[in-house]
């Protein structure tokens, strides 16, 4: 009989709570938007934030309210962006397939130091200390806040600089935002001409305090047969809408900061010293 | 008057002495979970807070009128489980009806406290006291803002330990856990005061 009574307790506690529940759950449903829905069940669902929205859901959202291009997506590449592009009705974009890049070779023997830095070990915290312990301002200083932030594991500290493994990365540009020298960006990866610089110093000053660094000769804007490098800052640049790929100016280097480095077909795994080819 | 002594007595004893989270350590995971930032944290507290109060409203009187009437005593744990988890379901359904803003802030916190032990803690502490229904309820509320306090101090204190250099055995959880040991020595002063206040 006591077991009776208390089966009938717990099933009437249980059955009041679960139809009040459903009950509810009817009248007070919040009306999700169908395409929303449709949308997010493309997405990836990694919450990276590459698209620049907080997470999937965020993305999805304003993709349903209309305005924001498809081809968003990274880690989603291609794929995602014809689905999205397919479920709201408008023209597929092409996706640009994007790795890490790091813009400094001003590695342990190359680069001068000009202090001893023994302060909390985090990129942002030595930036803060007169610009870390390199003596060239603009390099990376190799503390691993971008290898921190990075979610697929795709880069290391290779000898004072940080390298990414092009075959992990996802490009979700999660580093290049953590960098407080901003010397990551987001290349192509059908490219192989890099410039492995950041510093804007001139030429002779670049020099003293890094061997690699590039000194604004200017002359790689006039070895390249198609318009495409323009040293601005005492620093090259390579417009990438121009560029080919020839390697002339990689040869012209007299510092070899202008380097080819091949991004795609590389092995899963590499280690850091292979990716610099 | 008498009764307002009593309130006042619950109220302060169970904020700092018998603090919840910091003398008793119930609720553990959330404290050491969600402390990592100052706003979360007072989200987690006013959260827990919201929901001490209306589980206690629900579970002191089934306890008195339902339970202890057909003598099922044995019966507390789980249907206060029960209880609990329906409600903090109810609760959620009606803020992301009525204040998505607030359903956002809160996120994953809020079904998390369905398996606070500290919830269920004080409903079954109020009833293990005897208190009367105003009286739980003025407990309740006390625990919650104990709750609220520990989290408040405790997010201060680990963003100052992120910004130190600890020593690398020591990183992370480790050196949390020592700091939550410490606070929790300090809410151990606090002891014997409240007793003695109106002496």
């Amino acid at each position: 009989m006591e077991i009776l009574t208390a089966f009938l307790v717990m099933f009437a506690i249980s059955l009041v709570a679960g139809i009040l529940l459903s009950v509810l759950s009817a009248v007070f449903a919040v009306a999700e938007d169908p395409l929303k829905k449709q949308i997010r069940a493309c997405l990836p669902g990694i919450n990276c934030g590459a698209c620049g929205y907080k997470n999937c859901d965020d993305y999805a959202t304003s993709l349903a309210q209309g305005g924001v291009k498809p081809n968003l997506c990274i880690p989603g590449a291609q794929k995602v962006a014809d689905e999205i592009a397919q479920i709201i009705h408008v023209e597929a974009e092409p996706f640009k397939d994007v790795v890490a890049f790091v813009a400094c070779n001003g590695h342990g023997d190359a680069a001068a130091l000009k202090a001893k830095y023994e302060g909390v070990q985090t990129c942002r915290a030595a930036s803060m200390l007169y610009g870390g312990d390199k003596s060239c301002r603009f390099g990376c200083l190799g503390l691993g806040d971008c290898a921190a932030a990075c979610p697929a594991d795709a880069i290391c500290m290779a000898d004072g600089i940080a390298r990414v493994n092009t075959a992990r990365c996802l490009g979700c540009g999660l580093c290049a935002r953590t960098c407080p020298k901003g010397i990551i960006s987001m290349l192509p990866q059908n490219i192989t001409t890099v410039v492995m610089c950041n510093s804007k110093q001139k030429g002779a000053d670049a020099r003293k305090v890094c061997k690699n660094a590039c000194i604004g000769c200017k002359k790689c804007e006039k070895a390249c047969p198609h318009g495409a490098i323009v040293v601005t800052d005492n620093l090259a640049a390579i417009d990438y809408t121009k560029c080919t790929n020839c390697g002339v100016c990689v040869s012209e280097c007299p510092t070899g900061c202008l380097k080819t480095v091949v991004f795609p077909d590389l092995p899963k795994g590499v280690g850091c010293d292979e990716i610099l080819g | 008057m008498e009764m307002f002594k009593v309130l006042i007595v619950i109220l302060l004893s169970s904020v700092l002495v018998d603090n919840y989270v910091l003398s008793r350590f119930l609720g553990i995971c959330p404290f050491l979970g969600v402390s990592k930032k100052l706003n979360q944290a007072i989200g987690m507290g006013v959260a827990v807070t919201v929901v001490m109060l209306i589980a206690t409203a629900a579970t002191w009187p089934i306890q008195y009128f339902v339970l202890d009437v057909l003598k099922l005593g044995y019966l507390q744990n789980i249907v206060f489980i029960l209880i609990i988890a329906a409600l903090v379901q109810m609760l959620e359904l009606l803020l992301k009806r009525f204040s998505p803003a607030l359903y956002k802030g809160l996120g994953v916190y809020l079904p998390l406290i369905t398996t606070n032990c500290a919830v269920l803690g004080v409903t079954i502490n109020n009833i293990i006291d005897g208190y009367s229904f105003v009286e739980s309820m003025v407990s309740s509320l006390g625990c919650g803002l104990g709750f609220l306090l520990a989290m408040v101090l405790f997010s201060g204190l680990r963003s100052r330990i992120n910004e130190s250099n600890v020593p690398a055995p020591f990183k992370g959880l480790a050196v949390t856990l020592i700091a939550a040991s410490f606070v929790s020595l300090a809410f151990m002063g606090f002891g014997g005061i409240v007793e003695n206040m109106f002496a």
